[in-house]
């Protein structure tokens, strides 16, 4: 029995030995890419060391690839992995379909917790007395929002995109001294093209004269997006269907022992169609290391929100 | 319907209300409004002006308190609100989660509408903000088709209003965040898109360049009609293709669709433009407001006259005026 009991108390302190101060998920696929591709991504996944997945359409209910039914078997295949799974839905919603497939992904009957992207989902999941996610483009700007939505049952929220540290810091502070910041999960979008905003347009459909209701599903030609450029050829803007997105690549693989610090749990880096293992095995030797060399610089990435500037600028942190 | 008027300045409050507005809406001196514009809004002396001036014609007053509320200006917009309250006006139009929950506990009688800052395109998520705070009325974003209109309205816990006239958002409103990512400053955060600070026009040998924090927004040819650097309607380059890719400067206007707005049931029609003059609040209030009257007597037989049209043309952006996301390219 002592031994037993000695034998428990080894594996619980190993766990505890292998736990990480900070996880590592990867978001959803924001563009869209053939089935068979987005089959081999998550198998790679499943390989590399990201502690979270978010899956799902969270763009444009207008692609098929893969259909609401069919994520949210690939959500539960992949949910026996160990990792945790998280389905993600769309930011913008309007139509009928829209909402009925909304509604399907909150009721999935494999208990698979739901990322929230749009007010709706809050609603539906809530209403079911359901834990959720609230994702970076539900409007959380302090921490009275983010108390409300706690008591929804939101366990986890994702910080908007336009946020900087300084008011990361207040919300979190404000959050303990309101008595609940043990209770939530703070994720911040770590790495990718920032998501930066939503139409009832079809900004790449526009680009080849076609109409939204006929876009020829044009969004598969461009795995990454399509670049916008000022006539200087200046990278601005990436075109994603509905969504438009930074020209740069948003990267904050410098600031995740400063993260870290701050009390963030959960660093996010979000798919491109080639080199998304890469990135993420070096947000886990920093965390694992603590400490970060990657110069930012070399890299021509931005970081600027971060640091309550311009989302495109690139600051070069003294600190790290 | 209701016909809700822009008020960025007494004198444009004033034109308004005796154009025929049934409300106006204003806003504060600060950061608390989407709108916040240098000489723009209204201080407290000012706002009681405005108060008094309406409320004794029977014209209501509708304060935007709709930017997001970050927590080193949580008291400004706390005060904001006690401050509209104590104005007594008629209702507020709020954003934020967190200023509804402060709004609706604190004074549970003031009638609170969602602003189209809350980005509610849906029934579910109004129902969210019925429940949760009481709202009366949203005002949808305009990235909605008809038919998405009458689907909210037909299932709305809460009366609606949509925008009829205006500057075009052509992104959902409240997630927005190209402005920041240019400029430091988005609505959401500091309730300005494009601010003007950062905006530079230049005379160059290959034009005249508009400029946003340096970057690039247009470049005109002699002739062309030059705009304001709103960062969605400026040309750029797409496969080596220089255009408008996101949206041509344009204005909303749905004055065709007035029969089949009400029909859906929507209760109020907004017309944008705090940021605008009194000379074009009042010609723009002055046509909604012929339009609607002839609506209520030619119930079935309703067409928008030629001189309206040819009004509103004139003060739009780029003279030229769209159903945005009511017409099919949209769809």
């Amino acid at each position: 029995m002592a031994i037993e009991h000695l034998g428990y108390l080894v594996e619980q302190l190993n766990k505890f030995g292998d736990s990480k101060p900070v996880k590592i998920s990867v978001g959803p696929i924001l563009y869209y890419w053939p089935k068979q591709q987005v089959l081999d991504f998550y198998q790679q996944m499943l390989e590399a060391p990201v502690d979270i997945i978010y899956l799902g359409e969270a763009v444009c209910s207008k692609r098929h690839e893969l259909r609401t039914d069919e994520w949210i078997e690939l959500a539960a295949e992949l949910n026996k992995s160990g990792k945790q799974v998280v389905l993600s839905t769309l930011a913008l919603i309007e139509a009928r379909s829209e909402l009925s497939g909304l509604q399907k992904v909150c009721d999935n009957n494999d208990g698979l917790l739901v990322e929230a992207n749009d007010m709706a989902a809050v609603q539906m999941l809530s209403e079911q007395k359901l834990p959720f996610v609230c994702g970076h483009s539900i409007n959380i700007y302090n921490a009275h929002t983010l108390r409300i939505l706690q008591q929804q049952g939101m366990q986890r929220w994702v910080m908007p995109v336009e946020l900087n540290r300084e008011t990361l810091g207040n919300i979190l502070s404000d959050a303990g001294e309101m008595g609940f910041a043990d209770q939530i999960e703070t994720e911040v979008f770590s790495y990718g093209k920032l998501p930066l905003a939503y139409s009832a347009r079809c900004f790449t459909a526009r680009m080849r004269n076609l109409p939204k209701d006929d876009c020829r599903y044009s969004c598969i030609d461009y795995p990454d997006g399509v670049a916008m450029q000022t006539q200087e050829d200046e990278k601005l803007f990436t075109l994603n269907g509905i969504q438009t997105m930074s020209g740069s690549c948003y990267d904050l693989i410098p600031q995740v022992p400063e993260m870290v610090d701050m009390g963030v749990n959960v660093v996010r880096v979000s798919p491109q169609s080639d080199g998304t293992e890469k990135i993420i095995e070096q947000f886990r030797e920093v965390i694992d290391s603590g400490k970060s060399e990657t110069s930012l610089i070399a890299r021509q990435h931005c970081n600027g929100y971060w640091f309550g500037q311009s989302g495109m600028d690139q600051v070069l942190d003294t600190a790290v | 319907m209701e016909l809700v008027c822009p008020a960025g300045s007494l004198p444009a409050l004033r034109v308004a209300v005796d154009s025929g507005a049934d409300a106006v809406y204003m806003g504060f001196k600060d950061d608390t409004n989407a709108r916040h514009f240098a000489g723009l809004n209204f201080n407290d002396r000012k706002a009681r002006q405005a108060l008094d001036y309406a409320i004794d014609r029977k014209v209501k007053v509708f304060v935007a308190i709709n930017t997001y509320a970050q927590p080193k200006g949580w008291k400004r917009w706390q005060e904001a609100v006690d401050r509209a309250y104590d104005l007594g006006v008629n209702a507020l139009i709020v954003a934020d989660m967190g200023v509804l929950e402060y709004t609706c506990n604190k004074y549970p009688d003031l009638a609170l509408h969602l602003s189209v800052q809350g980005s509610a395109t849906n029934h579910e998520a109004l129902k969210f903000y019925h429940q949760n705070f009481g709202i009366r009325r949203a005002v949808l974003p305009r990235v909605l088709s008809l038919a998405q209109v009458k689907l909210a309205a037909e299932k709305s816990p809460v009366d609606l209003e949509v925008f009829g006239f205006g500057s075009l958002c052509i992104m959902a409103e409240g997630r927005c965040y190209l402005s920041s990512y240019v400029t430091d400053e988005s609505p959401n955060t500091c309730g300005a898109c494009s601010p003007a600070k950062a905006v530079r026009w230049e005379e160059t040998d290959l034009g005249r360049e508009s400029r946003l924090n340096d970057v690039l927004i247009d470049r005109y040819q002699e002739g062309e009609n030059a705009g304001y650097p709103t960062l969605c309607k400026g040309r750029f380059k797409v496969d080596d293709h220089v255009y408008n890719a996101l949206e041509e400067p344009t204005s909303l206007n749905t004055i065709r669709l007035i029969p089949e707005l009400s029909a859906a049931g929507i209760k109020a029609i907004k017309l944008e433009g705090r940021q605008r003059s009194p000379a074009y609040v009042e010609q723009i209030v002055r046509v909604w407001r012929e339009a609607l009257d002839t609506y209520a007597v030619e119930r079935d037989n309703f067409t928008p006259r030629g001189e309206w049209l040819d009004s509103l043309s004139k003060v739009s952006e780029g003279t030229q005026t769209t159903l945005g996301a009511y017409s099919r390219p949209w769809q």
